[in-house]
């Protein structure tokens, strides 16, 4: 909050701090933040006390160890958003792995231990990729700036790197696996509705919320930069598979009697468009994907925890044993509608603006990408209104006969995330202004 | 120098003691003992090196290091033979000062200087495993551990031995410094295929006390039979002198013979790799799991032979150095856990740690975080062990080996990951499963290699570039 008021949204790095961490190999505990890593920064502190909020009353056994794991996973969260060094960005990354491993290994659904461990390997074989390919940028590197050491990994060595076609096609290859399995991009996906259905919802929460934003965080801090020839040559391909990724996220959506699988699978077809954007290299493009990770962040956090406060209420997520909710809730109607309509992208609402520009990124880097990539509203709008007809309007089934409305602490939730979602629907220019140096300064990197 | 001989003499010390009726007094003696040689040995560090009898042996900070890390292993080792303690056993007095005299073939093997040190320390370390690996001797099991690596163990260093011979046959010299300057002396050349024959052999001998394949087919066996904390001083003490025995030998002797060797340790390397954590995948036994492990941590260790870069120092030695410290600690906590389970549990398999997270919460914290060190996985001292080996042999040129060294720490992901699982994410089996019994010395020793674990992964600065 602090680094919100004293920010001037100018193009250098803010709060930097740049501490000799293993002097003797030119690595240092380098953080600093600009816009985008601000935002982002914000997003997690936004919404990490929201989700500890929504876990009110659960009874989690051992909860001072969950709650631990929680905070120190934001920890590795914030790190990550904030690290200008190679190797500290991957210490960061992998812990932010390891609380969420252990969140959705011991606290789970009954399908926890294989689910967790498929997605524990996947993301760690992913991020072992990059470390390799750090390790070989790490030694092309000049001198460090403190004499000491032969190479250094400081974010700006990378940058003043000039590497080969080759080496950056193979090396973006490295990169891009850590964090298309992050995010995730279709085919790298498989892990991903299993382990958002068998995490507990914090976790869950915590992974599609915040966890999914560090791959396309890393792709626009660290990928397109260091290897522009590499995404100039590979990004059409990345271009189609993130297309993909959105009809099939949203067709598969629809079938869904899930309704945690359902939002999972929403999230998949969202995180495609991210994606596009950020590879249609386009200022709308970016622009749209930052905007559109906070407005997804705090839609897709609405999304489970509603899901989840049904779920408390009636033991079921199947959605067609739920119906005629409306009659005695209308406080979790509403909001319900809210975050639903946010996430079909609505007007005014904080779906619309990413969209929008995401799209209309994606249009200027290809007409008929953009055409496709636009089902993705009709086909978002589809699954999520029928989901919110079937469990909400309808006649009441045994399941939901008593169902009592939100109560304080779970409005306490609800209601700074509509807040947020207006905010940012209304007013977007409040969040484009602190990103869009930083977008230029990327976009301009990529120019060398 | 003063560690040798406070060892020797406090050894013998510590074997009169047990003249006394009781065991009580054994463990915190042998402890005091490994604390005054522990800072005595510290206390060499900032003198400038020295050598001993007539240059057999040289203290510098290269043995200082890793003498630091041997004593400091046995150190935090000890406290987990309190059961034998409890127990009353008999041969108490004699198993501590085995494991203290052999240290002092430890320590003899990172400073020697003269190819005979060598083998003395080798023996004086192997003749006390042999014996140690038997010591639960109404146990079949651990007879046949002590058998077969007594076995195999003397043929390896028969092995060794004529390799030594072949050396001297070719150079003259037993002594380290002047064996590197008749290899390269060109007046000796006629007689290279002995001196690599004799180098061949050496790599054989070695390669066996730190298990590198394919001369590795006893460590699963013995490391099964021997009782855990032998086991234990096993995989940590030995491997480490081993290790720096290794690279004192190519660094001193044979760097002009690179050429050679340098191919030969690349295929022991990639195999031993291979070996070791496809191996360790089809384990149900813990204990032998992290037997085919301490086989692909060698392998791991080779990886900064390769990264050879002529001295002591540098990039490799300290690579095998901060790898050494942290699979050490690492390895004991592991085994720790390992043995205090299967004291009161009386298995070894992954079933046996179910629910141990429940009944246990600090056991399977520790093994936790042993586990991840051991995978390299960051916040942990292994995540840069494995980061500064793989970085020193990158520098090298050896891109291709370190590719295949991450791909098989991905699968050495795989079966860390287990314990963890049924630690906490499965019920234990048998509901009325009592807590293990954990002294309050033991739980502050398990506390203090979790932080060292942690310490080294967070400020690996401290140690990384000591030598």
């Amino acid at each position: 909050m602090y680094a919100a008021v004293t920010f001037d949204a100018s193009n250098a790095s803010q709060l930097e701090v740049n501490l000799p961490w293993i002097a003797s190999a030119g690595i240092s505990f380098h953080i600093g933040m600009d816009g985008l890593s601000l935002l982002l920064v914000l997003l997690t502190t936004f919404l990490v006390p929201l989700i500890l909020l929504a876990s009110f009353r659960h009874n989690y056994k051992n909860e001072s160890a969950f709650y631990a794991l929680v905070l120190f996973m934001q920890t590795g969260l914030i790190g990550v958003f904030t690290s200008l060094d190679a190797f500290l960005f991957y210490f960061f990354w992998e812990v932010a792995l390891i609380p969420i491993y252990f969140l959705a290994g011991i606290w789970g659904g009954e399908r926890r231990v294989a689910v967790t461990f498929k997605f524990f390997l996947y993301t760690i074989i992913g991020s072992l990729f990059m470390l390799a390919g750090f390790v070989y940028l790490y030694y092309q590197t000049g001198p460090a700036a403190n004499g000491l050491a032969a190479h250094s990994s400081d974010l700006q060595a990378f940058y003043n790197l000039s590497l080969t076609t080759a080496e950056q096609s193979w090396l973006f290859w490295l990169i891009f696996i850590a964090f298309a399995v992050k995010m995730p991009i279709f085919p790298f996906h498989t892990w991903q509705p299993d382990t958002y259905t068998e995490a507990p919802a914090p976790a869950t929460m915590l992974l599609s919320g915040i966890m999914l934003k560090m791959g396309i965080y890393g792709c626009l801090r660290w990928l397109l930069p260091i290897t522009p020839l590499g995404v100039s040559q590979w990004g059409w391909l990345i271009m189609i598979l993130a297309v993909i990724g959105i009809i099939y996220g949203a067709i598969i959506a629809i079938r869904q009697r899930d309704m945690k699988r359902l939002i999972a699978y929403s999230s998949l077809s969202h995180v495609g468009l991210m994606a596009a954007g950020v590879f249609s290299l386009t200022q709308m493009g970016l622009q749209g994907a930052v905007v559109q990770m906070l407005a997804h962040g705090v839609n897709v956090v609405g999304m489970f925890f509603i899901a989840d406060v049904i779920q408390r209420r009636t033991n079921t997520r199947l959605i067609p044993e739920l119906g005629g909710l409306t009659q005695t809730t209308p406080l979790l109607s509403v909001s319900f509608l809210v975050v639903l309509l946010a996430t079909v992208a609505l007007p005014l609402t904080s779906g619309f603006v990413g969209e929008f520009l995401l799209l209309a990124g994606v249009f200027q880097y290809n007409n008929w990408l953009g055409a496709v990539a636009g089902v993705t509203i009709i086909l978002g709008a589809v699954y999520l209104l029928r989901m919110f007809q079937r469990v909400m309007l309808g006649p009441a089934t045994s399941f939901t006969a008593a169902f009592r409305d939100l109560n304080g602490a779970e409005l306490a939730v609800l209601v700074p995330l509509i807040v947020m979602i207006f905010w940012i629907g209304l007013f977007p220019n409040t969040f484009l202004q602190m990103s869009e140096p930083s977008v230029i300064r990327i976009l301009s990197l990529m120019q060398r | 120098m003063a560690s040798i001989i406070l060892l020797s003499v406090l050894g013998i010390a510590n074997l009169f003691l047990g003249f006394l009726r009781s065991n009580r007094m054994l463990l915190p003696a042998a402890m005091v003992i490994l604390l005054i040689v522990f800072g005595a040995n510290l206390y060499d560090w900032n003198a400038p090196a020295q050598s001993y009898f007539n240059n057999m042996l040289t203290i510098d900070r290269f043995s200082v290091a890793f003498t630091g890390i041997v004593v400091l292993t046995t150190l935090l080792l000890l406290p987990f033979s309190q059961k034998y303690v409890r127990d009353n056993e008999a041969n108490l007095a004699e198993y501590y000062s085995l494991l203290l005299f052999s240290l002092v073939g430890a320590i003899m093997m990172v400073s020697y200087d003269n190819l005979l040190m060598l083998f003395v320390g080798i023996e004086i370390l192997s003749i006390s495993m042999y014996v140690v690996a038997g010591s639960d001797k109404r146990n079949v099991r651990s007879n046949e551990a002590s058998l077969k690596y007594f076995l195999m163990g003397s043929f390896a260093t028969g092995i060794l031995l004529f390799g030594i011979a072949l050396v001297y046959g070719s150079t003259g010299a037993f002594q380290l410094s002047e064996i590197g300057m008749a290899v390269t002396n060109p007046a000796n050349d006629s007689l290279r295929p002995m001196l690599y024959i004799g180098i061949l052999l050496m790599l054989i001998g070695i390669g066996f006390k730190v298990s590198a394949a394919p001369f590795h087919y006893w460590t699963p066996d013995v490391y099964e039979g021997t009782p855990t904390f032998f086991a234990a001083f096993m995989s940590t003490v030995v491997k480490t002198a081993g290790f720096a025995a290794f690279l004192k030998l190519l660094v001193q002797a044979f760097p002009a013979a690179q050429g050679f060797w340098i191919p030969t340790i690349v295929a022991m390397c990639a195999l031993t790799l291979l070996i070791g954590n496809v191996g360790a995948v089809a384990q149900q036994s813990v204990k032998r799991m992290l037997a085919y492990s301490s086989i692909s941590h060698a392998g791991y260790l080779l990886i900064g032979l390769v990264a050879f870069n002529g001295e002591l120092s540098g990039l490799s030695a300290n690579g095998i150095f901060f790898y050494s410290l942290a699979y050490s600690i690492a390895t004991i906590a592991a085994f720790a856990v390992l043995k205090l389970v299967h004291d009161q549990r009386q298995r070894e398999d992954y079933d046996g740690l179910n629910g141990l997270a429940r009944t246990n919460p600090l056991l399977a914290f520790v093994m936790t975080i042993a586990m991840l060190s051991l995978a390299g996985i960051p916040l942990t001292g292994g995540f840069f062990g494995k980061f500064f080996l793989f970085g020193a042999a990158v520098d090298k040129g050896y891109i291709g080996l370190v590719v295949f060294a991450v791909i098989m720490s991905m699968v050495g992901i795989y079966y860390y990951l287990r314990p963890i699982i049924a630690m906490y994410m499965k019920p234990a089996d048998n509901e009325a499963d009592t807590p293990i019994a954990v002294g309050g010395f033991q739980s502050a020793v398990l506390i203090a290699l979790v932080v060292l674990t942690v310490v080294l992964g967070v400020l690996p600065g401290l140690v990384s570039g000591v030598l």
